[in-house]
């Protein structure tokens, strides 16, 4: 079992909450842009979530989890001193942490928290740290403080305005280009309409741009396929070969596709039952 | 006199109604008709079917026990070579490995072996587990990697010798695919996790949620203070075709499809949160057990009609007899001689269709098989929603490939010396499907102990 040991809730419309875990083995091995599985009970689905930060001394894990449905809305109310019943992990690839030169980290939505570890160990490797962060309004941006403080620059876009640039986090990247900014490499998590924004914007000035995807998966040990990927001309795995990929090669399309394979389903697990931030499980 | 009495069927649900359950199918034989049926063996002075068992159990000695009435005894002649019986007496090959080579086959019916044995081990459990002895300690540690029937029946074996077994098992329950991939109405999960309660007791520490190659590896697990380690990791890598079409939505590997249905129990959503979908028409790619297990759980999900679309000919097909029958008498559909060439989607990108290619059977090769070749322009369409793939599974390389100086072959399996399963790397041993490629249970559950016997040798050597 696996005691939840921090809750913090981050926004609440969507509701968006971070778990502090201790799970010691997993702490002891994970990397920037690795994930975990878990499992709250024994009728739960296993949820894929991407480590947001990692404690190696005191043994636990930081997820941040947004509520979209019926399992992530029961796990953002869980209560510290809770228990998850399977916590596995760490899973995937790590990301290629090396000195690159000058990193652009963007992350939209929820995507802030996954790219938070990946663009703190891109400072750590000597880069010069660029990150580009939104949401649609400014009070569901997430970890902006965390953000400031490992960045060279931040660049703040949200929909409405309501905070930084009016629009997208690829107005953010153009707008870090047009200050004659030479961009070495690019890691965008976030949606998947956002990754291929940023993909479609690069591939033609052929910045390095690598994404994180995040398809329907059950096992995350490259037993089953279900988190298949077209790259490329290759079929991938997405738990085991990713999650991150060239995102200029990346088919979004068919993988906006196979997210929504089960969406009468999900309609029909979601519960009336009110998450703690008073929204409904939706 | 007993050549007279035929062999004794065995009672199963009624094909229309367990159609659409997940009760098993096979309700076993009552201890009357286990006796009648004991008393078919003729007791052979040099019995065949023996050979016939990849563990060599005592066949007739245990059927005579039933004879005897003795079920427990029976029961303890088995455990002596086999740790699974409750699973092998039920998913074994029977007709192709022991019952195949019963005397009594050759002019009639051989003896009910599996089921004998399905029956004996039936009652061993319904009296509750009994725990083997276990040797004093030896004050070795021995890791397992994988908790499939190889790993498992490693893990019994060195336990019993005094060795401190831990075994690191990926998902979150132990079992390998007994768990994940044989379904419910083949083999109940309550009858799997009575098979593993007495490693517990016997001082096995099963740890779930490891996933080796990960979060240790087995240089970590040598260098943290285990003498030896084991790798029985299975084959479980799905195998595609390669076709165009096969990442639309609808289309699943069969690991997939029976994954949600078995281990997440999707057959009970929403009960249970992970949903399987299933469309009215469904076709399964390949007719081995898998595929068959695949099809039988379409149409217990409520498919209208399920296929099996298979390349050869009938006589080819390798699923077990009892999996053909059970799955025909259901109404599972057969399209023989036929192969995919790609499936069509709709503007959703979910499956619509498929266009198959018919064969013929050729002339005989070298094997004196007719292989199977293309009929030019006899393409046609099949309307489907649903697709699974059961064409076969790899090796998984997650522990072979973060394992240096491990020895594999060319298609990554590890290879091994056969007498002891030691691999390339010393105080490293491997059997079942990581070793040979999917086969079986029993040869899997073999391997384990044939590892173990390996492994006592070697940590006696060692000192
Ligand atoms: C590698 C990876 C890392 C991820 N990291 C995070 C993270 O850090 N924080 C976060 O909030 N979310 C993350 N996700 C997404 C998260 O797993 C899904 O939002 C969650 O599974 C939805 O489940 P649900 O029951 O709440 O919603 P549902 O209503 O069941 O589904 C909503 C949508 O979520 C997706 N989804 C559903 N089930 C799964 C599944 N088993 N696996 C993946 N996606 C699924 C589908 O697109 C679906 O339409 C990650 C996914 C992957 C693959
Ligand atoms: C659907 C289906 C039906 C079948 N039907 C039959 C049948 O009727 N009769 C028959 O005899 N055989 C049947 N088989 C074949 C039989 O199940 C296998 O041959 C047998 O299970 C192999 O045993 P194993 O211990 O080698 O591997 P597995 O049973 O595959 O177990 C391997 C275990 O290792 C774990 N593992 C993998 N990687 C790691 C890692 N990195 N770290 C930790 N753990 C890991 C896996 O999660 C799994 O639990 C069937 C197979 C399938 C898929
Ligand atoms: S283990 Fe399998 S092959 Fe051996 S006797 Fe039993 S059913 Fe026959
Ligand atoms: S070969 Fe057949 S008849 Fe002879 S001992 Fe074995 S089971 Fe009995
Ligand atoms: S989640 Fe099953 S193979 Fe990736
Ligand atoms: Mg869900």
């Amino acid at each position: 079992m696996y005691r939840v040991v921090k809750r913090r809730q981050l926004a609440s419309a969507p509701c968006i909450v971070l778990l502090e875990v201790e799970a010691p083995a997993v702490a002891a091995k994970v990397e920037p842009g690795q994930f975990v599985i878990v499992r709250m009970d024994e009728q739960s689905e296993r949820i894929p979530l991407t480590v947001m930060d990692f404690d190696r001394e005191k043994g636990t894990i930081t997820i941040v989890i947004q509520d979209v449905g019926y399992s992530s809305a029961m796990i953002n109310s869980m209560e510290e001193g809770s228990y998850f019943l399977d916590f596995v992990g760490p899973l995937g690839v790590p990301s290629e942490i090396e000195n690159h030169g000058t990193v652009v980290c963007i992350g939209g939505g929820l995507g802030v928290a996954p790219v938070y570890p990946i663009a703190r160990a891109l400072k750590e490797a000597g880069n010069k740290l660029i990150s580009v962060i939104g949401a649609r309004s400014a009070d569901i941006l997430i970890l902006e403080e965390e953000m400031a403080a490992i960045s060279d620059e931040l660049v703040i876009a949200t929909d409405d305005g309501s905070k930084g640039i009016k629009g997208f986090v690829t107005n953010g990247l153009e707008q870090i280009l047009a200050q004659g900014t030479k961009i070495d490499a690019i890691w965008a998590i976030g949606p998947v309409v956002m990754m291929r924004s940023v993909a479609n914007f690069t591939r033609p000035l052929g910045i390095k741009t690598i994404v994180s995807m995040n398809p329907i998966m059950v096992d995350g040990t490259g037993m089953c396929g279900a988190c298949r990927l077209t790259v490329g001309d290759e079929t991938k795995f997405a738990c085991v070969d990713g999650p991150e990929f060239d995102g200029h090669l990346v088919d979004f399309d068919l993988a906006m596709k196979r997210l929504s394979f089960y969406k009468d389903e999900e309609e029909r697990a979601k519960i009336s039952k009110d998450c703690d931030c008073g929204k409904g499980a939706q | 006199m007993a050549l007279k009495v035929p062999r004794h069927e065995m009672p199963c649900q009624d094909p229309k109604e367990r159609a659409h359950n997940f009760n098993e199918v096979a309700l076993g034989y009552a201890s009357e008709t286990a006796i009648e049926e004991a008393q078919r063996c003729l007791q052979c002075k040099n019995p065949k079917c023996v050979q016939g068992c990849p563990v060599n159990i005592s066949i007739p000695e245990f059927i005579q026990k039933i004879t005897e009435e003795d079920f427990e005894g029976a029961a303890a002649i088995i455990k002596q070579s086999s740790s699974l019986p409750a699973v092998c007496g039920r998913v074994c090959p029977q007709e192709s490995q022991c019952e195949a080579k019963c005397i009594l086959g050759i002019k009639g019916e051989s003896v009910a072996i599996g089921r004998l044995e399905r029956f004996v081990a039936d009652y061993e459990i319904s009296k509750g587990c009994k725990i083997p002895e276990v040797a004093p300690p030896s004050g070795k540690k021995v890791a397992i990697i994988g908790a499939g029937p190889a790993g498992l029946a490693c893990a019994g074996d060195l336990a019993k010798a005094g060795h401190k077994v831990t075994i690191f098992e990926a998902l979150h329950v132990a079992g390998g695919v007994l768990m994940y991939g044989i379904p419910e109405f083949r083999l109940p999960k309550d009858i799997v996790q009575n098979e593993i309660c007495n490693l517990e007791p016997m001082g096995v520490e099963i740890l779930v949620n490891q996933v080796v190659g990960k979060v240790t590896s087995v240089h970590e697990l040598l260098q943290n203070g285990y003498d030896a380690v084991f790798i029985g990791t299975g084959a479980g890598l799905p195998n595609f075709l390669g076709i165009p079409g096969e990442n639309l939505n609808g289309v699943y590997s069969a690991n997939e499809f029976l994954t949600r249905t078995n281990l997440m129990k999707g057959y009970r959503f929403p009960e249970y949160k992970t949903p399987v979908k299933v469309g009215k028409k469904v076709v399964v790619f390949g007719a081995g057990n898998v595929a068959m297990d695949a099809a039988r759980t379409a149409l217990r999900l409520g498919a209208e009609e399920v296929s099996i679309v298979y390349r050869r000919s009938r006589a080819e097909m390798p699923a077990r007899h009892e999996e053909l029958e059970h799955a025909e008498e259901e109404g599972v559909k057969f399209q023989l001689l036929t192969n995919p060439v790609s499936i069509q989607g709709d503007e959703k990108g979910a499956v619509k269709s498929l266009t198959c290619l018919r064969y013929e059977l050729g002339e005989p090769d070298a094997s004196g098989r007719r292989s199977p070749v293309p009929i030019p322009g006899s393409e046609f369409d099949i309307e489907v929603d649903t697709v699974v793939v059961a064409i076969g599974q790899g090796p998984n390389p997650l522990v072979t490939q973060s394992t240096e100086g491990l020895e594999l072959n060319k298609w990554g399996n590890i290879v091994v010396n056969e007498e002891t399963l030691e691999t390339s790397i010393p105080g490293v041993f491997a059997g079942g499907d990581i070793v040979t490629g999917a086969a079986t249970v029993i040869l899997a559950m073999g391997a384990g102990k044939k590892a173990a016997a390996g492994i006592n040798a070697y940590l006696k050597n060692k000192g």
